[in-house]
């Protein structure tokens, strides 16, 4: 298969479907190489993701996207081994900058997994945690308020309110998603990075974090990696096709998915791929 | 793969279910121009005869996109294709409508004195016809250039309409006897001039199809 080697670089109008204006880049990322040992899982990725837009990565197993997300709040840096190259800016600061303070990244970019996996407390110290080891808040009520707060942003409040102090364990699959982003909301981030957040959830318990995607929005800047591209169709703004660690297309994602420019990305999105 | 091997089948049964309706709607409207043309009540009664499965026809069409929206979700080329398909199978129905209007102002007209020229309304049948036939092999070919050539061939219709237009109504100025026949003729006229727009939609969706390009109304 021929690939194409040229860095591709978003060249679209955003049609946003909350509004058609164009958004300020939060995130920029120009000739971004990621290594695990001696293998090279990403190859001169460069894109801009908008602020306040969602932007979902597709792209089929191992192709990279996963990887992605995770340098965009420097979650690789765990993995031994690895070794990254490249430009990765959030508002114009290089989040790999010698001396870039990694736990404010965090708190600016927050993240959410393919598995729920909230702690074994209750809820409402579930969505505290974050809150009190950070000392983000100086009272009680401010806690409350901030707990209350992200719970119904992440609309959960209303399922929650009555049990607050119950096991979070004791909620459904579903719900334990929306703790988890009600957890990274909490903490007011900037930036929401989600890896497969709906893939194990039945699809009532999906519609409702797709609705709260679209809603979270308005707030705050979200990237989506997703499997299904349907997902990805209803939910972003922008997608971003991925395939053996290279970045092939990014457009808006109503072109994307009724007329891509790279024949690959077509291919990929009308299952006829390889 | 086994599931793209199923929409590529269910993509080859609509194209030819569309298709066998294409077919269908040229060869009505080629049989009520015979039947105007050649003064053949018993083709114009066929025309008629033959509408309802033409209907049926569109219905199954309208079936097999929704099937495939439902369980295949296409994207891009396929999305765009069952998009203008489902698009053209109610302007293939229309344009056979139009000819059984035609077949049922050919039967009126066969009852009565032959008018003395049809020249006219017969070119534009036969530029109907023409356009139609190069329409959808400009669809079966997913040839937006030669679509493109179809759309411009529709200007040819709207003088030849113009014409018959002012000729007919001279006609009923002049010979007040024919103007019922006249009226007859002009309403046929009429028929062919939307019959053309039709087409003209028709290439548009396959210009879309082909390019995922808007020209509608661009030209």
């Amino acid at each position: 298969m021929s690939m194409p080697t040229a860095t591709i670089r978003p060249q679209f109008e955003i049609r946003s479907r909350v509004s058609p204006e164009r958004r300020e880049t939060k995130i920029d990322v120009t000739g971004l190489n990621f290594f695990y040992g001696r293998s090279q899982a990403l190859k001169d990725i460069s894109i801009s993701i908008p602020e306040r837009m969602v932007s979902a990565f597709i792209g089929p197993s191992g192709c990279g996207k996963t990887t992605f997300l995770r340098t965009l709040n420097r979650m690789n840096d765990v993995i031994p081994r690895t070794r990254i190259e490249g430009n990765v800016s959030i508002d114009g600061q290089n989040i790999y900058a010698p001396g870039a303070d990694v736990v404010e990244l965090r708190r600016k970019v927050g993240m959410v997994f393919q598995k729920s996996n909230p702690f074994p407390k209750s809820i409402f110290d579930n969505v505290a945690y974050g809150l009190r080891i950070n000392r983000l808040t100086s009272s009680k009520s401010e806690l409350e308020d901030r707990v209350v707060a992200a719970l119904k942003n992440a609309a959960l409040w209303e399922e929650a309110k009555d049990r607050l102090k119950s096991s979070a364990l004791g909620l459904s699959g579903g719900q334990q998603q929306r703790l988890c982003i009600a957890r990274a909301l909490a903490i007011r981030p900037e930036v929401i990075l989600m890896d497969e957040p709906a893939s194990a959830l039945d699809p009532i318990a999906t519609s409702k974090i797709e609705e709260l995607i679209v809603h979270l929005k308005k707030q705050y800047t979200i990237v989506i990696v997703t499997h299904n591209m349907q997902q990805a169709a209803r939910v972003s703004d922008l997608t971003a096709f991925f395939l053996l660690g290279k970045l092939i297309e990014v457009n808006s994602t109503e072109k994307m998915f009724t007329a891509p420019d790279e024949k690959l990305t077509e291919d990929y999105i009308t299952g006829r791929f390889g | 793969m086994e599931v793209h091997r199923h929409l590529d089948e269910d993509l080859d049964t609509l194209r030819a279910t569309v298709l066998r309706l294409g077919g269908e709607a040229e060869s009505a409207l080629r049989r009520a121009m015979h039947s105007l043309t050649d003064r053949d009540s018993g083709a114009a009664r066929e025309v008629l005869q033959h509408d309802d499965d033409i209907d049926q026809l569109e219905v199954e069409v309208d079936r097999q996109c929704v099937d495939i929206f439902v369980l295949r979700q296409p994207a891009a080329r396929d999305l765009r294709f069952v998009m203008s398909v489902a698009k053209m199978a109610p302007l293939l129905e229309r344009i056979a409508d139009h000819s059984c209007n035609i077949a049922r102002a050919a039967i009126d007209l066969n009852n009565e004195p032959e008018l003395n020229d049809h020249d006219r309304v017969r070119k534009m049948g036969d530029s109907c016809s023409a356009m139609l036939g190069a329409a959808l092999d400009a669809f079966t070919r997913n040839d937006p250039t030669a679509a493109r050539e179809v759309i411009k061939r529709d200007a040819e219709i709207n003088d030849l309409y113009n014409q018959v237009f002012h000729d007919l109504i001279e006609m009923m100025v002049s010979e007040p006897a024919t103007a019922t026949r006249d009226a007859r003729l002009l309403f046929v006229a009429k028929h062919l001039e939307r019959i053309g727009d039709y087409v003209t939609d028709i290439c548009e969706l396959t210009v879309y199809m082909a390019e995922a390009a808007v020209i509608k109304h661009k030209h």
